[in-house]
């Protein structure tokens, strides 16, 4: 099904607010001004996106420590979340949470996570209130290729389909678990989508680098678990993670030539301009003109962030019901 | 007032908000029992009988069988209250917190002030806890020391039907995440309980349940009773004991305890959970910190020794604090002068 014009720019500045969002983070985080653990979604935005612009806030995502490109999709504010990453009081979760931790309850945002493996079972239970609510939400866990290995994972995956829990359980399989190939860590096929099929739930198979390829997958998927009692699905994404695990790993598990390769061939951002471009969809001029705004947009962010107040001692006793 | 066991205080409050609040949802492994077998749903029930005839009454949605599967039960909880409902889950056996222990303590627990205060996590963990079963090391232990140390947790042991009865009722009208730990050896326990179905008991409020000037006593569970039992006989000497039992152990009401050994000049902390790092030496450095002018003696903790809760008959008797080991301490700080 054709996209309209407005669609189509949504989608592409969407992916490229993650991609100068992350980029630009990738910058600041080498100065030492962020503190903490860090780890971006560059190269994977055609997932995020090509699934959250099918949701509505009252469809519900259960994210990963990988988790800005999630929040962004799901509608949280670059600039509430800049200033959360730069540990500011003004940032979304008031500095208490920071990257591994951004929710926004009320964009269906119900929280990045600091645990591998973590999210799945979440997910499986606002799945299950979509169920009882019966109006044809969903919940969705996003989980990596890594998560797929953890317990918690192969529990949520049979609980929700033991409970019919309207849940999707979308793996981003980047081919590494942290260090480690997916080659050496996922023993069944090389192959994610196949457990969960395992599991008796339906499965589809994306292109993760190709947003409409996401797009379409997500519209199939969603069409099913949207109808009641039909229960969860699994849908396996193929992708590329164009930086290290954490900002600051040195990736040298990386084969020669390999990131200028996977930029090169399976950028999903510059896919997504051949595409749209060659088929007359959109100008180059367009394209430029989002991008021009975007940079605005994170420039932006970026100052508002270290303007922001900061935190006061007295704050880390609040938002916590008992203080000894 | 009605007479009811401890079990069925439990089961009567969790059907009474279940009318009262169609987002109170209950789940667990075997909570319904017999499902997918020639003698159908409810063939068993749950297995404390805190569930019977819930899923007959509310239906498939509301009273969600799981597998066996304690990670994915309290995962579920957590999204299930994220998502705006008010789950009640059961984790059959406390000791079972070492598998689901993440979605507990990273996860349950922290959400609100991870989040900035934007979220409320309105989940209630039920748990049987403790010994007195014959058990053994892995169903029979007490958790409350360690989950009373984890931020962000409210952590609720009753010890009577009544009391039951009323901090369930909080616990599954509070926003915030709340471990309810029901003794298993109380659950044929009788007692008065309120039928007003608006019954709530404050947490953070503890119990007096025998007064005296002498001696200060603290416990919960099923060695309150044995404490209550040693100030009955002291009494008859002349002795008199303050036996408080906390009622919650987060939040903790200390002001209960402060009082009564600026009185008595003397405590003992009685409690199930072993020596090191516990809740009786939580308790007694509290009060070393807070009323240390007050005291006539030194705070005097009885636990179970720092091993397994072991199987026999025997053995678990030797474990566990008893009475003329609680008579004992008692009579020790009153030798002081």
């Amino acid at each position: 099904m054709q996209l309209s014009r407005d669609q189509l720019l949504q989608a592409y500045r969407q992916m490229k607010v993650i991609r100068e969002f992350e980029e630009r983070l990738h910058i600041d985080i080498q100065t030492g001004e962020i503190a903490g653990f860090t780890h971006l979604y560059c190269g994977q935005e055609a997932v995020a996106v090509g699934v959250c612009e099918h949701l509505s806030t009252d469809d519900k995502i259960v994210s990963t420590h990988r988790g800005h490109g999630h929040c962004l999709a799901k509608g949280c504010d670059v600039n509430g979340m800049m200033a959360e990453i730069w540990g500011s009081r003004e940032g979304l979760c008031k500095g208490k949470g920071g990257s591994m931790h951004i929710a926004d309850i009320d964009k269906g945002m119900l929280g990045a996570n600091g645990i591998v493996g973590a999210g799945a079972p979440i997910a499986v239970g606002a799945g299950i209130a979509a169920k009882i609510d019966g109006k044809g939400h969903v919940s969705i866990a996003f989980s990596g290729d890594g998560a797929c290995n953890q317990g918690t994972t192969f529990e949520a995956m049979n609980m929700a389909v033991v409970t019919k829990a309207a849940c999707i359980f979308v793996f981003e399989n980047n081919h590494y678990s942290e260090h480690t190939g997916f080659e050496y860590a996922v023993g069944t096929n090389k192959d994610i989508a196949s457990r969960a099929e395992a599991f008796g739930m339906k499965i589809w198979r994306g292109d993760g680098t190709d947003f409409f390829s996401v797009y379409e997958t997500m519209r199939e998927v969603l069409e099913y678990v949207r109808v009641p009692g039909n229960g969860p699905a699994a849908v396996e994404f193929d992708t590329e993670r164009f930086f290290g695990h954490f900002e600051g790993d040195p990736q040298r598990y990386r084969g020669p030539g390999e990131l200028d390769r996977i930029r090169e061939t399976r950028d999903c951002i510059k896919k997504f301009r051949a595409s749209v471009t060659g088929a007359g969809l959109l100008t180059d001029a367009d394209i430029d003109a989002v991008d021009a705004d975007v940079m605005d947009a994170i420039e932006t962010a970026v100052a508002k962030a270290k303007a922001a107040d900061r935190p006061t001692p007295e704050d880390v006793l609040s938002d916590v019901y008992i203080s000894y | 007032m009605a007479r009811m066991m401890y079990r069925e205080a439990v089961l009567s409050t969790i059907a009474e908000e279940m009318e009262r609040d169609e987002n109170v949802v209950v789940l667990g492994e075997d909570i319904v029992g017999g499902n997918g077998t020639a003698g159908g749903p409810e063939a068993i029930g749950g297995i404390w009988s805190t569930s019977t005839g819930l899923y007959g009454k509310f239906g498939a949605d509301r009273v969600i069988d799981t597998p066996i599967s304690e990670s994915a039960i309290m995962g579920a909880a957590a999204g299930l209250a994220l998502a705006g409902k008010r789950p009640v889950a059961e984790l059959m056996f406390a000791d079972f917190i070492g598998v689901s222990l993440d979605q507990i303590w990273n996860q349950l627990a922290k959400f609100r002030y991870m989040f900035g205060g934007k979220t409320k996590c309105p989940a209630v963990i039920r748990m049987a806890w403790g010994a007195g079963y014959n058990a053994a090391a892995q169903h029979s232990q007490a958790v409350h020391q360690i989950l009373t140390g984890m931020p962000g947790l409210k952590v609720v042991m009753p010890s009577t039907p009544a009391d039951v009865k009323g901090l369930l009722r909080t616990a599954i009208r509070d926003d915030d995440p709340v471990i309810f730990l029901e003794h298993k050896a109380l659950y044929g326990v009788k007692g008065e309980v309120s039928d007003d179905k608006d019954f709530m008991i404050p947490f953070g409020h503890a119990r007096l349940t025998r007064a005296g000037n002498d001696v200060t006593i603290v416990s919960t569970g099923l060695l309150l009773g044995f404490c209550e039992a040693v100030a009955d006989k002291l009494a008859a000497e002349g002795i008199g004991c303050d036996v408080i039992d906390p009622r919650t152990t987060s939040p903790l009401d200390e002001e209960a305890i402060l009082d009564s050994v600026e009185v008595t000049g003397r405590l003992v902390v009685v409690d199930e959970a072993t020596p090191r790092c516990g809740f009786a030496g939580d308790i007694c450095a509290m009060v070393a910190e807070k009323a240390f002018a007050s005291l006539k003696a030194p705070p005097l903790s009885v636990t179970p020794p720092h091993t397994p809760v072991p199987f026999a008959r025997e053995l678990e008797t030797a474990y566990l604090p008893s009475i003329p080991k609680i008579e004992a301490a008692v009579r020790k700080v009153l030798s002081y002068r």
